[in-house]
């Protein structure tokens, strides 16, 4: 393991009885990267992330956290990793310095660093003049920097985050992922949980997980680039619940899905946005100018896991 | 009311309601016409949940009115009932019972007669794929088919008006994606959708939105139009080091907004013509090569952000 790597696993597995959740996963994370974790429910994300946490041992294999094997060192890499999630249970009841000293004591910061690095929380969270202020009271992004104050009081080499930022405004959302930057820019490693693909677009790679096995990994642009068999087009449609039956055995569709008034239409390189045009068309359905659109990360995941496909509904 | 909204699926007008002393919802006023899905979008605490519980009547407005499916639902919540189907937040699965169980009984509740029980039972099971776990406990699926047995049991008894309170929270975007395929298939039948959704990415696939923040709606439109709102341009500015190009943008001139993003960096500018061969310079001048710059699209949480500005105080 070299300096800079600051998470490996190699051939991590866990089975439960005769169910293997995580299947040989290998990674390698370097300090200060921003790493994603995708997967649909119950793909074995959480299993990963427990275990390396140090929360669940390994079947075989092995994962190093912050310089500790997760197997045989689990209370170590607990003291030297943080963990928020957007349901964290900051006390509502209790001020915002109370939260911060009860913090402080679990995660047994040192005496004479106490006093300073609670002023940092409360800066990091611009609750400077609020420390009094109970924490039920501050909205929503306010209280969401907090729980990151006190997730990373013991100074945490590797931080997790589960659904950070899901229910919070959109400018509250922005201003936290700024200070997940800065964190990573100091060395700080990062590993964020999500389901939300626009919490997946802040990471500098994302990690597709699905049946235990590691489908994919690497940059948004690197994923939207290699990971999809075609390109995507965008079209006008008046009636694109009839358009969506129309394409659904058409030559050179990969996938077409309803996108509000619009068809998002996966194409392959031997087919072309003018047939697929035509064809609709010849359908009598009219459609306008077909325009190629940058795919979103939900296309790739959509493409790389499998699932069963759903019946039209009637009423 | 007026003409119109004496014709639409689902008319508010002027709605408020207070809890104790906190103002929850304020002056909101919407009209959504059959077929239509229109979507509450905002935050956690921007109103939605409080405004979904007075549509579906089992909340009482301090003022205001609501017509649906012509029905006056503040004075006879009870005659609106039957129009309309409400999926709060935690839908009242019973999870110690079966699939087909929970259906069994929505439609028994539902008072749907046992003659058509079953085929409609079948026809919505195979819609929302549930058909292989029929006899599969509802406690032991996953999040994102709970949520499609929910919306089964919603539509048993064949709604006119569908309220669906954060219906994806918490759902895979495979599952989200069947989720929707199930909503546009309903919108073909001239159903009427109501959802709301703190997922700005969710809430682009809406025929209309209602943006909601504090308890009020701030603007409402087509999500095409709502873009259309936003001034100046959305650029992603690919480098090798997006931090240091994040940094060296900041205080340019015409830069109205920077985000870091996992491999590029956002930048909103005032006029992108202008302002990309200045930006190109700038990192040019910092020492920063083989920059890519392009115009994207903006989302509707770049427009929420441009059009709501800043955070208020904490």
């Amino acid at each position: 393991m070299t300096d800079d790597t600051a998470v490996l696993a190699e051939g991590l597995t866990r089975s439960f009885g005769g169910f293997t959740a995580v299947d040989r996963l290998d990674l390698r994370i370097a300090k200060g990267e921003v790493v994603g974790f995708i997967g649909p429910n119950g793909a074995g994300k959480s299993t990963t992330l427990r275990m390396l946490c140090g929360l669940l041992t390994p079947t075989s294999g092995r994962a190093v956290v912050a310089g500790f094997d997760v197997g045989r060192q689990p209370e170590a890499v607990r003291e030297h990793i943080g963990y928020m999630s957007q349901r964290f249970s900051l006390y509502g009841d209790l001020t915002v310095r109370e939260n911060l000293h009860f913090f402080g004591g679990l995660y047994r910061v040192p005496r004479s660093e106490f006093a300073a690095r609670i002023q940092a929380a409360v800066a990091m969270a611009g609750l400077e003049g609020r420390e009094e202020a109970l924490v039920r009271t501050l909205a929503g992004g306010w209280k969401q920097r907090l729980a990151l104050g006190c997730a990373i009081l013991h100074r945490p080499p590797v931080l997790f985050l589960d659904e950070p930022t899901s229910g919070v405004e959109p400018e509250a959302r922005r201003h936290f992922w700024d200070l997940i930057h800065n964190l990573a820019g100091g060395g700080v490693t990062i590993l964020v949980s999500t389901h939300y693909m626009d919490e997946a677009e802040y990471c500098n790679r994302i990690a597709l997980i699905d049946a235990g096995r590691m489908v994919a990994i690497g940059s948004p642009g690197e994923l939207r680039a290699r990971e999809l068999a075609g390109k995507l087009y965008e079209f006008d449609c008046t009636a694109p619940g009839a358009a969506l039956i129309a394409l659904q055995q058409a030559p050179g569709v990969i996938d077409a899905v309803i996108f509000g008034d619009r068809l998002h239409v996966m194409i392959a390189p031997r087919g072309s946005a003018a047939e697929v045009s035509a064809l609709l068309e010849r359908q009598g359905l009219r459609t306008g100018l077909p325009r190629l659109i940058a795919p979103s990360l939900e296309d790739v995941f959509v493409q790389l896991v499998s699932r069963p496909r759903a019946a039209p509904i009637a009423t | 009311m007026s003409a119109a909204a004496q014709t639409s699926a689902v008319a508010a007008r002027n709605l408020a309601r207070s809890f104790g002393g906190t103002v929850a919802v304020n002056r909101v006023s919407f009209e959504v016409a059959r077929g239509e899905i229109f979507g509450l979008v905002g935050p956690d605490g921007a109103g939605k949940s409080t405004i979904m519980r007075m549509l579906a009547g089992v909340l009482r407005p301090d003022t205001g009115e609501i017509r649906l499916a012509g029905v006056d639902v503040v004075a006879d919540p009870e005659r609106a009932r039957p129009c309309l189907s409400y999926m709060p937040q935690r839908f009242g699965l019973y999870e110690d019972m079966t699939v087909a169980e929970n259906i069994f009984f929505y439609a028994t509740l539902f008072g749907i007669p046992a003659s058509v029980r079953r085929a409609r039972g079948r026809e919505l099971l195979d819609a929302a794929g549930l058909q292989p776990f029929e006899r599969r406990l509802a406690g032991q699926l996953s999040g994102g088919m709970k949520q499609k047995l929910g919306l089964v049991c919603a539509l048993i008894h064949t709604p006119q008006v569908l309220l669906l309170d954060e219906p994806t929270t918490g759902v895979d975007p495979v599952s989200r994606r069947d989720f929707w395929g199930i909503l546009y298939g309903l919108r073909e039948h001239g159903v009427t959708i109501l959802l709301s959704t703190a997922y700005m990415d969710e809430a682009e696939r809406c025929s209309r939105l209602a943006l909601l923040h504090a308890g009020e709606i701030q603007y409402c439109d087509t999500p095409a139009r709502l873009k259309q709102m936003m001034t100046g341009a959305l650029l992603a500015v690919i480098t090798q080091d997006s931090r240091r190009a994040h940094a060296a943008l900041e205080g340019a001139p015409g830069v109205l907004g920077r985000l870091l993003m996992g491999d590029r960096v956002n930048v909103r500018v005032d006029d992108a013509e202008r302002r990309v061969p200045e930006l190109r310079a700038r990192l040019a001048a910092c020492g920063i090569g083989e920059v890519s710059i392009a115009r994207i699209d903006p989302g509707i949480e770049d427009v929420f952000v441009a059009l709501l500005g800043s955070e208020r105080t904490p």
